[in-house]
C-alpha cells in the first residue's frame, strides 16, 4: 500500500480534533504516517500513538514554534519525499489552506481542496458555495488534499502503538516573520468542537441585543456562531463566522436565529445533525434546511427559550 | 509601487447555480457574471495603495476573450490597464498560478494582490502556489495591510483570531472579506475605463507548460436534507420536540 502522510494540526501543542478526521481519510487511502510539526511537541506526538499509524514523525525545532508557510512547507515536503508519500493530507483549516497549496507546488503534485469523499482513487468536493459537488482525479504521481473534517468521522484508536521518530531537516529562514496573534478570548466551547451551536444574524439588529443569544448559549452550554452580516457589522470576531468563507461546522444541533440562510451560510452548517431555525419570515431559505422551526420574532422567543430550557452544562 | 491584481469572472454569487442534467457543468443560461468578490476587494486595496503612494495597478484575468465587462469594472475602480489571458475552458489553480508567474516575470511588480479564493471552484490555492513558484513570501487572508520601508505588515483572518505577520516586498497577498469595502465606480470613472488598455493574449500563446494536475470528471447536485421542517407555535412545543423527539436536550 502507498504511504499517506497526515499533517497533524495543533495549536500550541494542543491537538485539534479535526486531525482525527484526516486520519480516517488516510486509513481509506493507504498506510497512515503522521507528521507533527512545531516546537516542544513530544506530548502532541504521544497523543497520536494509538491511532494505528505506521510511524509518527516529529519535526521539533525552536524555529517552528510559530506557523509560517515557507518553513512549514519545507518541513512537510522534505518528510513527504523521504518516506515517498503518495499523498499528503491535512484537515481543512486556515493553516491547511495556507500551507497545502505550497506543499503541492513543491512536490509538483495536483491538489484537491476540502474533499468530502474518497472512493476508488476519486475525490469529491463542493464548488459554487456548495451548489454543486464535483468528482475529480488527481493525475500527478504525488497528491495533496485538504480533508473537510465534517465529512469524515473522527478516527477511533486502533491496536498497537506507533513508533515516534525525530525527523531531521534543515529549515532555512524565510522572508516572512511572525509578529503576533490576537486570540479571541472566550470561555465558551470552540465552534469546531461544540456539540451545540447557536448562531445569530442580522436579525439581532444591534450589539445591544447580543446578550439574548449569550444567555441562551449559556443555558445550552453552546458555542456561538454568526453570519457574515453580523461579523461585518462588528458584533463578533471573524473566527466566529460560519459559512463558505468562514468555518464549516456540523454539530449535533445548530440553532439559526435571525439568519436568512443564504447559500454561503448554508455551506458552513448544512451537515449539522439537527437544524433549528427561528426567523420571523416564513419564506426565509433557512426553513428549507431546518428540521424544527418557529416563524416568530426572536426578541419574544429567545427570552422564553432561555427561561424554559433546562441547564445543559 | 507597481501592483498586479487578479480579476476573475465568476457566476454572480447571489444567483442560484444549477448543475446541468448531464453533469458536465453548470447551466449557463440565466447566469449573470460578476467580478469575484474577493478579487474586487483586492483591486480596491491596490487602488488605495496607489492613491497613497503612487504607482500602477495592472489587472490580470484568465477567462473568455469576449467577456471583458468584469475587467472593465476593475478598470473603472481605478486600475490602469489589464492583461487578459483568453480561454473559454476552466483553468485549475496550479495552471493559473503558472500563468500568473509568467506575467509577473515579464512585468516585475512589487506586489501581487489576489482574492483569497474564487467563488466558483472555491479552491483557495492559486495565491499560495504563485508565491511558492516566485519564491516570494505570502500573506494570505488579509484583513489589514500596511506597507512601509519595503515591508508589508499584514493582519490575517485565521481560525484562532487575527494573526499579524510581516513580509518583505515583493510579496503575494490574498484578500479576505474584511480588508475593505470596495467602491462603486462613478460614471466618469466608468467612461474613463472604456479607454484603458486591455492586452489580450490567447491561452495557447502564453508559452509555458499548462499541463493540468487534476481532472474534473463531472458535477452533481448536493444531497438534499431529508424531511420537512416541523414548525411550532410555542416555545414549549419546540423545546418538547428537542427533548423527546430529537433527544438533544435533557
Ligand atoms: C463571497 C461571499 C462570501 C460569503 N461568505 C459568507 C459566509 O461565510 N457566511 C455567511 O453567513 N455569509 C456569507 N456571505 C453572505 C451571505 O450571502 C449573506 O449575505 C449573509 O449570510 C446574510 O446574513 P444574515 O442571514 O445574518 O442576514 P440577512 O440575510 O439580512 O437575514 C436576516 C434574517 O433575520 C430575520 N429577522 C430579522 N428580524 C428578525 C426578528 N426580530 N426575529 C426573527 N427573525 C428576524 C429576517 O427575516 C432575515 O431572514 C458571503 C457572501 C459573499 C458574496
Amino acid at each position: 500500500m502507498s504511504n499517506i502522510l497526515v499533517v497533524a494540526e495543533h495549536y500550541n501543542g494542543k491537538l485539534k480534533s479535526s486531525t482525527f478526521s484526516s486520519i480516517t481519510f488516510a486509513r481509506q487511502a493507504g498506510d497512515v504516517h503522521i507528521a507533527v510539526i512545531g516546537s516542544n511537541i513530544s506530548d502532541t506526538a504521544d497523543a497520536l500513538k494509538s491511532y494505528g499509524a505506521a510511524r509518527i514523525y516529529k519535526i521539533d525545532k525552536p524555529e517552528l514554534e510559530q506557523y509560517l508557510a515557507y518553513e512549514y512547507s519545507i518541513a512537510v515536503t522534505e518528510l513527504a519525499k523521504s518516506i515517498d508519500a503518495e499523498m499528503v493530507a491535512m484537515s481543512t483549516s486556515t493553516t491547511a489552506k495556507d500551507l497545502m497549496p505550497v506543499v503541492a507546488t513543491r512536490l509538483e503534485a495536483g491538489m484537491a481542496s476540502d474533499i468530502i469523499e474518497y472512493t476508488d482513487g476519486k475525490f469529491k468536493r463542493s464548488m459554487y458555495a456548495g451548489n454543486a459537488v464535483a468528482t475529480l482525479e488527481i493525475t500527478t504521481p504525488k497528491k495533496v488534499v485538504s480533508v473537510l473534517d465534517t465529512a469524515f468521522a473522527k478516527a477511533e484508536p486502533a491496536d498497537g502503538e506507533s513508533p515516534i521518530e525525530d525527523f531531521q531537516v534543515d529549515i532555512p529562514a524565510g522572508k516572512a516573520k511572525w509578529v503576533a496573534m490576537e486570540e479571541s478570548a472566550s470561555d465558551r466551547p470552540e465552534l469546531k468542537e461544540a456539540e451545540i451551536i447557536v448562531s445569530g444574524g442580522r436579525g439581532f439588529k444591534g450589539p445591544e441585543n447580543l446578550h439574548l443569544i449569550e444567555s441562551l448559549a449559556d443555558k445550552l452550554n453552546a458555542a456561538i456562531g454568526w453570519s457574515r452580516a453580523a461579523v461585518d457589522a462588528g458584533w463578533a470576531t471573524n473566527d466566529l463566522q460560519v459559512g463558505q468563507t468562514g468555518k464549516i461546522v456540523a454539530p449535533e444541533m445548530y440553532v439559526a436565529i435571525g439568519i436568512s440562510g443564504a447559500i454561503q451560510h448554508q455551506a458552513g452548517m448544512k451537515n449539522s445533525k439537527v437544524i433549528v431555525a427561528i426567523n420571523k419570515d416564513e419564506e426565509a431559505p433557512i426553513f428549507s434546511l431546518a428540521d424544527y422551526g418557529m416563524v416568530a420574532d426572536l426578541f419574544e422567543v429567545l427570552p422564553r427559550m432561555t427561561e424554559k430550557i433546562p441547564d445543559q452544562s | 509601487m507597481k501592483i498586479i491584481v487578479t480579476a476573475k469572472r465568476v457566476p454572480d454569487p447571489e444567483i442560484k447555480i444549477k448543475v446541468k442534467g448531464d453533469g458536465t457543468g453548470i447551466e449557463s443560461h440565466d447566469i449573470s457574471y460578476k467580478l469575484n468578490p474577493f478579487d474586487e476587494i483586492a483591486i480596491e486595496e491596490a487602488v488605495r495603495i496607489k492613491e497613497n503612494a503612487g504607482g500602477e495597478v495592472i489587472l490580470l484575468s484568465i477567462g473568455p476573450g469576449d467577456a471583458q465587462t468584469e475587467i472593465r469594472t476593475g478598470l473603472a475602480m481605478g486600475a490602469d490597464r489589464a492583461i487578459q489571458i483568453a480561454t473559454d475552458e476552466y483553468v485549475e489553480p496550479s495552471v493559473a498560478a503558472r500563468i500568473f508567474k509568467k506575467v509577473v516575470d515579464d512585468e516585475s511588480p512589487d506586489l501581487v494582490l489576489m482574492g483569497k479564493q474564487a467563488v466558483d471552484d472555491d479552491a483557495n490555492q492559486a495565491g499560495q502556489m504563485l508565491a511558492c513558484m516566485l519564491d516570494w513570501p505570502q500573506a494570505c487572508f488579509a484583513s489589514e495591510i500596511k506597507i512601509e520601508d519595503g515591508r508589508a505588515t499584514v493582519k490575517r483572518e485565521v481560525d484562532k483570531g487575527i494573526e499579524t505577520i510581516e513580509v518583505s516586498i515583493p510579496a503575494v497577498i490574498t484578500a479576505d472579506l474584511r480588508l475593505n469595502e470596495p467602491r462603486y465606480p462613478s460614471l466618469p470613472m466608468i467612461m474613463k475605463a472604456k479607454k484603458k488598455k486591455i492586452d489580450t493574449i490567447s491561452f495557447s500563446d502564453i508559452g509555458i507548460d499548462t499541463t493540468e494536475r487534476v481532472k474534473y470528471l463531472g458535477l452533481e447536485n448536493p444531497p438534499e436534507r431529508a424531511g420537512e421542517c416541523k414548525l411550532f407555535e410555542t416555545v414549549d412545543e419546540l423545546i418538547g420536540a428537542l427533548k423527546d423527539e430529537a433527544g438533544i436536550i435533557r
